[in-house]
């Protein structure tokens, strides 16, 4: 019966510090699989609902289920199906990688023999056969980010919650830890935390954007896309005269503005935005194809992640005033 | 079990990964070279009758010395070091309870502690040897100022722990279990001025730690004082065990 319930179940979690509120009375559910980005800036409360799902501080009121166990009364079933990995991934910087990961196995609670098994598989997994006998305070940072990793795999968890696990690395560190992640969530769930809207579009199945304690979206990368796409606009590069264009765009009920820049070549810059959303692109085509003109370009261009994160959080700002 | 043993294991593991451990240990062997030059003058100018551990222990400052400045340096890193640097945090988050945390600190601080005095036992069998009399060395009192070692190592360190779970910086952790210290042992040297009441002062000598030392050294053990050393022990420890939890739920 376990298995069907999601793997976090949070209602109405509320985390007050003193003269602040870090999570407003959020509510969200992550289903076993799934890999779920936690979008929002520095100070949206991410870290804070990390730690309190992970059991590490309460919530000032709410409930959270972890594989159908309550935070707050079975802390200790909880943290045997987690793997978490805190922010800055803080590590014991005199220990020897192996070492280290051996003494979390043991703390995790695995036996002797278990313990060494599971570490050397980690080791394979996340990739640090090289350095397994050396001191992790002489590792790079990416290598620092791999044993924080494979710490928290190290016990085999359902459920994997990484904060921030990219931060400061370099762009060939970061690509390593993603295409890791990733692999992560074909056995796991994971949840991970990010201010980098990039990574929540290459690595994550579902985004949750959070702001100012509060949850501003949560749906599919492609549909949160699709759902903010609705005021898309069509760019079309067309050779032809620019009255000629002019006039027929102005007289079609789909299009609810347009704008012609000159382009390079005998070309025009056409821009195109529809009315209700509609995609644009089989009109213009059509009317290309009927006018004679050649058509060189024509995109959609689609609203970025970025883009419905700075237009929510602005969103929530204006609201607030 | 085996979790405890883990974490033992770790805190000892720190000891010697780091600096701090060889320094410790350094630190106390210079201390008993100079305790044992003190002895040597004080055997060469008076005859006595006293064991030698009770001079070596209980009349001489080296002893207090060590002790008052040893136990806050290894109980400073405990928890401060490990909420510094973050790694409170994954700790905490590991499926261990506090207790667990708690005493494994506590054990792996006192099985140091007890390496640490080594050397002094060293010096005290080399005088031994040196002397060529056997019963230079009551075994009594060797195994008495031991224990004593123990129970009175037992009360610094409890409190030194519970100074390093109230803060995350290890300075403000060893200053305080260091006055902690001073205190405790402060208070043992009552002047003989005669004004208090001789009720009151015979509940300062039974709470007085450099009687009990004494006592020890002699190789008596009361059991009064070694009932007070456990409870304290374990009062601080309990104090600890609430800060932790506190932590947690707060």
């Amino acid at each position: 019966m376990l298995d069907t319930s999601p793997m976090i179940e949070v209602r109405d979690l509320t985390k007050h510090y003193p003269g602040r509120i870090a999570v407003d009375g959020i509510s969200f559910r992550v289903g076993r699989g799934e890999i779920v980005g936690f979008l929002g800036p520095n100070g949206a409360g991410k870290s804070t609902t990390m730690r309190i799902l992970s059991s590490f501080m309460p919530a000032t009121s709410g409930t959270v289920k972890i594989a159908g166990y309550d935070v707050f009364h079975e802390p200790d079933e909880v943290r045997r199906r987690i793997g978490y990995m805190p922010e800055n991934n803080p590590l014991h910087l005199d220990m020897r990688v192996r070492d280290y990961l051996k003494f979390r196995a043991r703390l995790k609670g695995l036996g002797f023999g278990a313990s060494r098994n599971r570490v050397d598989c980690v080791i394979d997994q996340c990739g640090l056969r090289d350095v397994s006998k050396r001191i992790i305070g002489q590792l790079s940072k990416g290598y620092k980010q791999r044993v924080g990793l494979a710490d928290a795999l190290v016990h085999e968890p359902d459920l994997i919650i990484l904060d921030e696990p990219t931060i400061g690395l370099d762009p060939h560190q970061i690509r390593a830890v993603r295409a890791l992640i990733k692999d992560l969530g074909k056995n796991h769930t994971v949840l991970l935390s990010t201010h980098i809207l990039s990574e929540v579009e290459m690595t994550c199945s579902r985004v949750l954007i959070l702001n100012q304690g509060q949850i501003l979206a949560d749906d599919r990368v492609e549909d949160l896309e699709n759902r903010f796409s609705q005021d898309s606009r069509v760019v079309a590069e067309i050779a032809a005269t620019v009255e000629s264009v002019r006039d027929t765009l102005r007289d079609l009920p789909e299009i609810e503005s347009f704008d012609i820049s000159a382009a390079a070549g005998d070309y025009l810059r056409v821009s195109v935005s529809a009315r209700g959303g509609i995609d644009l692109r089989p009109l213009i085509w059509e009317l290309a194809r009927q006018q004679g003109w050649a058509l060189r370009e024509l995109t959609r261009t689609r609203q970025s992640l970025e883009d419905i994160f700075i237009h929510l959080t602005r969103r929530q700002k204006g609201q607030g005033r | 079990m085996g979790v405890f043993f883990a974490l033992v294991r770790r805190e000892l593991g720190i000891a010697f990964n780091a600096l701090t451990g060889y320094v410790v240990v350094s630190f106390s062997l210079l201390l008993a070279g100079g305790g044992l030059m003190d002895l040597m003058v004080r055997l060469n100018s008076d005859r006595t009758d006293a064991p030698i551990t009770e001079m070596f222990f209980s009349e001489g400052l080296i002893f207090w010395l060590i002790l008052i400045l040893m136990t806050p340096v290894i109980t400073m890193r405990s928890f401060a070091a490990e909420k510094a640097l973050g790694t409170y945090e994954s700790l905490m988050t590991a499926p261990v309870g506090d207790w667990q945390v708690v005493l494994a600190k506590f054990t792996g601080a006192f099985l140091f502690f007890l390496l640490s005095w080594l050397p002094m036992f060293g010096v005290l069998l080399g005088l031994r040897q040196v002397s060529g009399q056997a019963e230079f060395l009551d075994p009594l009192a060797l195994s008495g100022s031991l224990l004593g070692i123990a129970f009175v190592g037992g009360t610094y360190l409890s409190a030194g722990l519970f100074a390093s779970s109230l803060t995350r910086s290890q300075i403000i952790a060893a200053m305080t279990s260091l006055l902690i210290g001073i205190g405790v042992w402060a208070s043992s040297l009552r002047p003989d001025t005669g004004a208090s009441s001789e009720r009151w002062g015979r509940i300062l000598d039974h709470i007085s730690v450099t009687h009990h030392m004494v006592d020890f050294a002699r190789g008596m053990i009361d059991g009064r004082a070694v009932v007070f050393h456990l409870s304290v022990t374990i009062f601080f420890l309990f104090l600890t065990h609430r800060v932790v939890e506190m932590r947690r739920w707060k």
